[in-house]
């Protein structure tokens, strides 16, 4: 049992504005924390810039507020420089996937241990109301005013093709499953990347309509689970089943199809196929959007390995410091 | 046979990028330096990374000074010229004094060498209206052949040899003992014996038909050494002194030393050696790009890591984002500029000091860093472990520039003992402070406390948002940000470096000479000759460009007329125009991508002199 409280986490007033998803996933990360229970001075909390990016403010731990973009890398030298802190590194879509995209790639790719929140509102909130590049195409915003004339990244879709080993997705208002997948995340050695589906009140209101609230969810969503048959509906009444080179949508007793038919979910399968399809479901496309943990692979970590490699060269050399450092060269004495 | 004796001597080996001119030249540095002669090297590779052999644009170059007293410079022009082939003769020979000895293999000087070197005729010496006298013409190629026949070698490798019976031919003319060359190699080759011993015999060869067949007819010199200072050394480039910089301060501050650095010309080969000492501890990380280099680098200083990125101009351009976070969260991170050509990719494997400005005021907002410039291949050491006690003890980014020119040229360097160097204090938050400590507050010299995350009791966040001096919330007070800007500027004008020093006529000179970094060793040679010619002159040299020495006005208002002599169009003329009331300096400004000409600087300065 963890030592802890949501309160030891919890530090000052937020001001993002009423509603926003923010507030929700901030409560959320109070409590995982809480329960995952590592001291408040063991954990770095390191955003960029944007309304998201003002939540290590809020947060009794330390944490560097930075610069647009750079969070990633900057949580990555963190996490290398000391293996020892637990570090978040909080990201909205334009911080975390247009300014901050290539090290968002490069962190999934170098597989470090870091837990990597991308709170996605498909809007620049923080600038106004642009589009982001997460927003559908033909996406009408103060800056495309006659809608945008470009498709959108799909995280996850970056997530596996950088080679991550872990993606999960929460809607902010879902508390239950938005603390399980933080809890998830950081169980998992290596970059775990969370989706958290957001809404932004005041630019981009009812971006995620279909699943914000239970009711929507019931329908429209399927909570994944490792090990679990894919059922979902009010009644766990659809299921889904693998169909050629796709997935399908089938109800259970129409056609013959019982439990037993339905697909179970594999997150540490090392081909990411399914999962992937898994995570791109639900653009409109009649099937549902997978809540949960979606991927969860083990690997080796770039912090781990960094710190082997240190530990094997030392055992292997004969110079431990700088004077024996210095012996290792051609020396030559003037007498 | 008759022996010269030379105050000092400029060697210039050249050849095809796969001749081993550098290894030839590295030789023969170290076997001058261990008899106590002092050396200046300078490597000077082409800018194409394998092309076409025997191309006019293929040809690499090692020049080497050695002196009887202490050198500056690897030299002007050189005394001795090796060409390795004919392309080698044609760019080379530029660099060659009217009167220097010049080798060369004419068998490779064929027909086909000499069209791939567009000679227009069959007789290259005339064509460059060479005296023939000059030319030691000996047929190298075939003599290591005929010399390792009996080894069973491949070709290939024979001809590899090629290099080691230049520098035995050298070694024969410098009247050098060949066993100081033989230890190294077989050091170098310890593995390889069997390629040691045919590298020495190669060697010996050289020297014995210089010996043979040139000792009626030319002189052979020797350079003594007149200045000793015991002691041991090792020959080191400026970025290897760099590395051993940084490393030696993080073991004397008793942190862990992290470089996050992206590779770019000139500065990779700090990256290199710094990936080899992980015995040490030493953390590398080669990261996405410039931008991550040092942001990296922010993330583990604020964990508590002696925190470095290292990179060339265009990489500043992209670290400057993240330099600024530093200053505005004032964590320590050591910023290295090793500078080359620009604008924009320019000349990546040149040499310039255009990038002051760009360090010191190329950022938004009020961004005071302080800014160290090492002064040649040896300074770097002591510039690198001075920015890192800079950057550790005051809570800051430090800018450490060096130049292509010093970070590959290489010098005698006197192993350091650690234990003369100061001690590296960072400003840890006291214990008593627990319970009522703020981020911004700070130690009687103005600089904040470190508090390093895993530390119980002061947890707290930084960031790019302006803080309240007080309880380091984010602040757009105006008060508060006009004395946060205050404040951060204070903390670097507080940095205590030394006095400015001047050498020469420090009384009665008519002219001082000015300059910053990497120039020190022209500037100062030209000095020495104009000095020798009799005009009273100076020579003051800043290494600590901000802040600036507190003795520069009272310097720099002390002579009659003061030049400025810098790589660039007057970036340090300018800076020191804003900070010293009244000043108004001659200037010397090149930017030509090598280094100055000691010649052209006293033509200029007596000129100036003159008016």
């Amino acid at each position: 049992m963890s030592e802890y409280t949501a309160q030891d986490f919890k530090k000052g007033q937020p001001r993002w504005c009423p509603g926003c998803g923010d507030h929700f996933f901030l409560a959320s990360l109070h409590k995982a924390m809480a329960e995952i229970g590592v001291a408040p001075h063991n954990v770095a909390v390191i955003s960029g810039i944007g309304c998201s990016s003002r939540l290590p403010h809020y947060m009794a731990t330390y944490g560097m507020n930075t610069i647009h973009g750079r969070a990633a890398a900057i949580a990555t030298g963190c996490k290398v420089a000391n293996p020892e802190l637990a570090v978040w590194q909080i990201s909205g879509d334009g911080d975390g996937l247009a300014i901050g995209g290539n090290h968002f790639i490069h962190a999934n790719r170098r597989n470090i241990n870091l837990n990597m929140i991308l709170l996605n509102n498909r809007i620049y909130g923080l600038t106004k109301g642009q589009y982001s590049p997460t927003s559908p195409r033909g996406f009408v915003s103060k800056s495309s005013p006659y809608g945008t004339v470009e498709d959108p990244f799909r995280p996850a879709e970056l997530c596996f093709g950088a080679r991550g080993h872990f993606f999960a997705r929460a809607v902010a208002t879902d508390a239950p499953a938005t603390v399980d997948i933080l809890k998830a995340a950081y169980q998992h050695k290596g970059a775990s990347v969370c989706e958290i589906l957001q809404n932004c009140v005041i630019f981009n209101n009812g971006t995620h309509d279909a699943v914000y609230n239970k009711e929507g969810r019931a329908k429209n969503a399927i909570y994944v689970k490792h090990g679990q048959p894919l059922l979902f509906g009010e009644n766990n009444e659809y299921g889904l089943m693998q169909d050629g080179f796709g997935l399908k949508v089938v109800k259970i007793g129409e056609n013959g199809v019982t439990v037993k038919d339905i697909l179970v979910h594999d997150a540490h399968c090392e081909d990411n196929t399914l999962q992937l399809k898994l995570a791109l479901m639900g653009q409109g496309d009649g099937f549902p959007v997978a809540l949960g943990v979606i991927r969860d692979v083990e690997a080796p970590t770039y912090d781990d390995s960094v710190s082997a490699q240190i530990e094997e060269v030392k055992a292997q050399k004969k110079y431990h410091n700088f004077a024996e450092l210095l012996e290792t060269n051609d020396i030559w004495t003037v007498e | 046979m008759n022996i010269k004796e030379l105050e000092d001597v400029v060697v210039r080996f050249s050849g095809d990028s796969g001749d081993g001119m550098q290894l030839a030249g590295n030789i023969f540095s170290t076997v001058s330096a261990t008899v106590g002669n002092s050396i200046s090297t300078f490597p000077d590779y082409p800018a194409d990374i394998r092309a076409p052999q025997g191309s006019l644009t293929g040809v690499s170059g090692f020049q080497v000074h050695v002196g009887a007293n202490k050198v500056f410079t690897p030299g002007d022009l050189c005394d001795v010229l090796v060409a390795m082939n004919a392309a080698a003769l044609k760019t080379q020979l530029k660099y060659a004094k009217k009167d220097a000895t010049i080798i060369i293999d004419t068998d490779a000087f064929q027909k086909s060498d000499l069209d791939k070197a567009a000679f227009k005729t069959d007789d290259p010496i005339q064509e460059l209206g060479i005296d023939r006298d000059r030319v030691v013409a000996c047929p190298l190629t075939q003599m290591v052949k005929d010399c390792l026949a009996d080894t069973g070698m491949d070709v290939k490798s024979v001809l590899k040899c090629r290099n080691m019976f230049a520098l035995g031919l050298v070694c024969w003319l410098f009247s050098r003992d060949l066993n100081i060359a033989f230890n190294f190699l077989r050091d170098k080759f310890a593995k390889k014996p069997e390629l040691a011993e045919a590298n020495i015999r190669v060697i010996q060869a050289g020297y014995d038909y210089g010996h043979n067949t040139h000792s009626s007819a030319m002189n052979v010199y020797r350079v003594e050494s007149k200045v000793k200072e015991p002691g041991r050394y090792m020959d080191i480039t400026g970025n290897k002194a760099t590395a051993y910089g940084l490393i030696a301060a993080a073991e004397k501050a008793g942190l862990k030393l992290y470089l996050g650095s992206y590779p770019i010309t000139p500065a990779t080969d700090i990256l290199h050696e710094l990936s080899k000492h992980k015995s040490l501890g030493v953390t590398t990380v080669q990261c996405e790009d410039e931008i991550a280099g040092c942001a990296s680098a922010l993330g583990a200083s604020f964990a508590g890591a002696l925190a470095v990125t290292s990179t060339s101009g265009p990489g500043i351009c992209l670290k400057s984002e993240a330099m600024n976070l530093a200053v505005i969260m004032e964590l320590p991170l050591v910023v290295i500029d090793v500078q080359r050509g620009g604008p924009a990719t320019g000349l990546p494997t040149k040499s310039e000091q255009t990038d002051l400005l760009q360090v010191l005021f190329g950022r938004n907002g009020e961004s005071p860093m302080p800014v160290i410039a090492a002064e040649h291949p040896v300074d770097c050491f002591d510039a690198a472990y001075m920015a890192c006690k800079i950057a550790l003890e005051h809570m800051t980014p430090v800018v450490l520039m060096t130049d292509a020119f010093i970070a590959n040229g290489s010098a005698s360097f006197k192993l350091p003992d650690l234990s003369e160097y100061p001690e590296i204090n960072p400003p840890y938050v006291p214990e008593e402070l627990r319970g009522n400590w703020t981020p911004y507050m700070r130690a009687e010299n103005g600089t904040r406390y470190w508090a390093v995350p895993g530390r119980e009791g002061f947890t707290h966040i930084l960031g790019g948002l302006e803080k309240d001096n007080q309880t380091g919330a984010i602040s757009t007070a105006p008060e508060n940000h006009d004395l946060m800007t205050r404040l951060r500027r204070q903390k670097i004008e507080n940095i205590e470096v030394p006095d400015l020093e001047v050498l020469g006529d420090v009384d009665d000179a008519d002219l001082l000479i000015v300059g910053f970094g990497g120039t020190y060793g022209h500037l100062r040679a030209a000095m020495d000759e104009m000095r020798a010619a009799g005009r009273k002159v100076a020579h003051a040299h800043f290494k600590f460009v901000n802040p600036l020495p507190k003795n520069t006005a009272e310097v720099l208002g002390r002579y009659r007329k003061v030049v400025v002599a810098e790589q660039n169009m007057g970036q340090l003329a300018a800076f020191l125009r804003m900070k010293v009331d009244g000043f108004v300096p001659y200037q010397f400004n090149q930017v030509k991508g090598q280094p100055f000409v000691v010649s052209e600087l006293v033509k200029s300065f007596t000129e100036i002199l003159d008016k």
